[in-house]
């Protein structure tokens, strides 16, 4: 089996062939959305649920469309999180979902662990949408396949991820993923948003835009929230992006084919100057989100095949 | 009462330094003698302990029992059945309940309750401060009367370095211990695994191990400023061991205790964001366990307590950042502690000595001990015979365990609280 696994949890543990298929398989969705033949049919009967416990419109509406596209009946479920009913209505739900005999369960969910735990819990193939601080492993892919396609490899690259790496699922899982797959990864950022065990992982550390830029093909940037600034890891907003602000001035460290990413949505001002993110010689933004539709759906496509294995 | 003869035991009593194989008779519900040539006195119930190992009643100077407050996840009585079964027969109960134990009469009613289970004799911590909220001192004076072995403020650290400091002068004119949970709470905040490479990795928020050291050092420093005496709770870090053991070289008033997850597992048990495993302090980096070993055999620390929190499954059935920290330790004490003998780190009298005649000792308790005319609180064990640990067959209410499907090697063949059996 290509991908040996029943859920999409985390990218870390994946090996290399698994990741490699799901990309490959992926490319195929690129062309058949391009030409509008989709499998409808692959997914008939078939219930995705989506279901959110933080708020998001990229990657539900992202996975929707998936979904949609390969002829499941989707629902979305939205759950407000509150600090006082905490993961509660996380198990309540998945004792829900399993009388509702849902087959793809998307979960986002602020809490690192949260996909885990109602893997363990529902019947249905669970693929992580986002868990804390934990990891994002279709972004991972869909920037992935955003950069092979551009680069034509990943082996070989040089990576830099800038920003609140420390809060960051979508660096963890792009970490994990871009060195499986032979790329150079470095993160760059103010030392309160860097763990300092992240070199663990595998990748290097830099506080400094134009040491942690150089010689980089590709420029990852990263959400920064308006909270950090409240927590006391960072003073302010403008002397953030006074630093770790990414303008044409600090993309000019990187090569002068670096590309630019971006997870979104973005501060514009605060970690991507609008210059920067809108340039369309420069920016892959835009193309991140259709890399996205067709990632999610390469995704619902192979666990469903596996789930179907399973039942 | 009938008289019991424990015969070819190998007996063995820290506080006396006794390690011989004979026969201990009890009386009265008192150690009446022990030796090799005890005559058998007429009626005794015999029981025969050849290959066992007789020992005074576990006392265990750190644990909670859901009363009052919470008992949906322990009562009196089921952390009785645990304690019994794990050859426990004194628990010093921690204060923060619900309400705390900051009123003389709560201290008393706790001391009762533990008479009225006819298994186990409760030592009640005092509060600390008032509700346990570090901001007022508690009236240990009048807690120290009503039976207040010691004072704390249980999970919750002091972080007042000024009130610590004046309770730990006040205190010492009671004669009583200060016992600090030392983790530094604005550096724990939000923290719900050591920091470092496995926190990185699952993107769990961190506590850096040095939150444990900088309290040390700190509580240490105000014990010596105002001549009190000390006790760390559960030490877990390398750092903070080194701390206490050159304070001690140096004099200071100080006494500390772990638990066994501390020397049991490394962080490592957290594994896939599991739970059960989730305590405080976190568990630690392997280099830290180790560290832990070494304190436990050079008398650095000087006892070994359960740090039993129960929890029911909904306490621990979150996202690991959400759930409950805490873990039963009743009924795993004595095997846990034993591995550390099999592994060669303890001598099975150091072992026995860091879980009778030292904490009792700390808490100035009259237990721990085969002295002849004690209270016959005994625990009889086999020191080699398997079991298996299983998360929801604990005897308790508490299945909380950290060590679910831990093979242990060692376990409790009878219990007696003054000289009645207990748990068989």
């Amino acid at each position: 089996m290509s991908y040996p696994h029943r859920h999409l949890l985390a990218i870390e543990g994946l090996y290399p062939p698994a990741i490699q298929h799901l990309l490959d398989l992926a490319e195929n969705y690129v062309s058949l959305n391009r030409t509008g033949k989709t499998q409808r049919d692959l997914l008939r009967g078939r219930t995705l649920i989506n279901l959110f416990f933080e708020d998001s419109t990229r990657t539900r509406t992202s996975f929707e469309l998936a979904g949609k596209r390969l002829g499941a009946d989707v629902i979305n479920m939205s759950v407000a999180s509150s600090s006082v009913n905490k993961g509660e209505t996380l198990l309540d739900t998945a004792a829900t979902l399993n009388a509702m005999h849902c087959d793809l369960l998307v979960v986002r969910h602020g809490q690192s662990g949260a996909a885990n735990l109602l893997a363990q819990k529902v019947g249905a193939c669970v693929i992580n949408a986002g868990d804390g601080a934990h990891e994002h492993p279709t972004q991972a892919l869909l920037d992935a396949l955003t950069i092979r396609r551009h680069k034509g490899k990943l082996q070989g690259l040089q990576i830099a991820i800038c920003g609140d790496v420390a809060h960051s699922r979508v660096a963890r899982s792009n970490i994990h993923l871009l060195s499986a797959m032979g790329a150079r990864v470095r993160v760059v950022g103010p030392p309160t948003l860097i763990p300092g065990p992240i070199t663990r992982l595998g990748v290097e550390v830099s506080y400094d835009m134009r040491e942690g830029l150089a010689g980089a093909d590709i420029v990852m940037m990263l959400r920064l929230q308006r909270e950090r600034m409240s927590s006391g890891l960072i003073p302010s907003a403008r002397e953030y992006f006074r630093f770790w602000g990414l303008d044409h001035e600090k993309l000019a460290f990187a090569k002068p084919d670096a590309l630019v990413m971006h997870p979104g949505p973005m501060n514009r001002g605060v970690e991507i100057d609008s210059a920067v993110a809108d340039d369309p010689v420069r920016s892959l933004i835009a193309e991140q989100v259709e890399m996205g539709v067709a990632v999610r759906m390469a995704v619902l496509d192979t666990l469903a095949r596996n789930g179907a294995r399973h039942d | 009462m009938t008289d019991i003869l424990f015969t070819q035991a190998r007996l063995i009593d820290p506080a006396s330094a006794t390690d011989l194989v004979g026969n201990l008779l009890v009386r009265d519900g008192k150690i009446l003698d022990l030796g090799n040539n005890l005559g058998i006195p007429e009626g005794a119930t015999i029981i025969e302990a050849r290959d066992l190992v007789l020992v005074p009643g576990l006392v265990d100077m750190r644990a909670a029992v859901g009363e009052p407050g919470f008992e949906y996840r322990e009562t009196i009585k089921s952390a009785a059945t645990a304690a019994s079964a794990g050859g426990i027969t004194s628990l010093a109960v921690l204060p923060d309940s619900k309400p705390a134990i900051d009123d003389p009469a709560l201290a008393r009613l706790l001391r009762a309750r533990g008479e009225e289970t006819g298994a186990i004799t409760i030592y009640p911590y005092g509060a600390l401060t008032r509700g346990c909220e570090g901001d007022e001192m508690a009236e240990l004076g009048l807690l120290r009367e009503a039976g207040a072995v010691a004072f704390t403020d249980g999970r919750r650290a002091l972080a007042d370095a000024r009130l610590m400091r004046r309770i730990l002068a006040y205190a010492r004119h009671f004669g009583a211990r200060i016992v600090q949970h030392p983790e530094d709470p604005s550096l724990a905040a939000g923290g719900s695994a050591t920091e470092g490479e496995l926190a990185t990795r699952l993107g769990l928020p961190g506590i850096p191990a040095a939150a444990e050291a900088i309290m040390v050092a700190r509580d240490l420093r105000l014990a010596q400023l105002s001549s009190g005496a000390i006790h760390f709770a559960h030490v877990s870090t390398a750092e903070s061991i080194e701390l206490i053991r050159r304070a001690k070289h140096d004099g200071i008033n100080v006494t500390c205790d772990t638990a066994p997850p501390y020397f049991d597992l490394n962080e490592t048990a957290i594994g896939d964001f599991r739970s059960y495993a989730k305590l405080s302090p976190p568990l630690r980096p392997e280099s830290d366990r180790l560290a832990v070993v070494a304190g436990l055999a050079d008398g650095t620390i000087d006892a070994v307590a359960s740090d039993h929190q129960p929890r029911d499954a909904d306490d621990k059935r979150y996202p690991f950042a959400q759930a409950s920290a805490g873990g039963a330790g009743l009924s795993t004490l004595l095997g846990v502690t034993l591995a550390q003998v099999h592994s060669g780190s303890l001598t099975l009298d150091q072992a026995i000595a860091l879980l009778t005649h030292n904490p009792a000792k700390v808490l100035g308790v009259d237990a721990g001990t085969l002295a002849i005319g004690a209270k016959a609180d005994l625990c009889l064990f086999h020191p080699t015979r398997v079991w298996q640990v299983e998360a929801g067959k604990l005897p308790g209410k508490a299945q909380n365990t950290p060590f679910d499907g831990r093979a242990m090697e060692g376990s409790v063949i009878g219990t007696w609280k003054n000289g009645r059996r207990v748990f068989a």
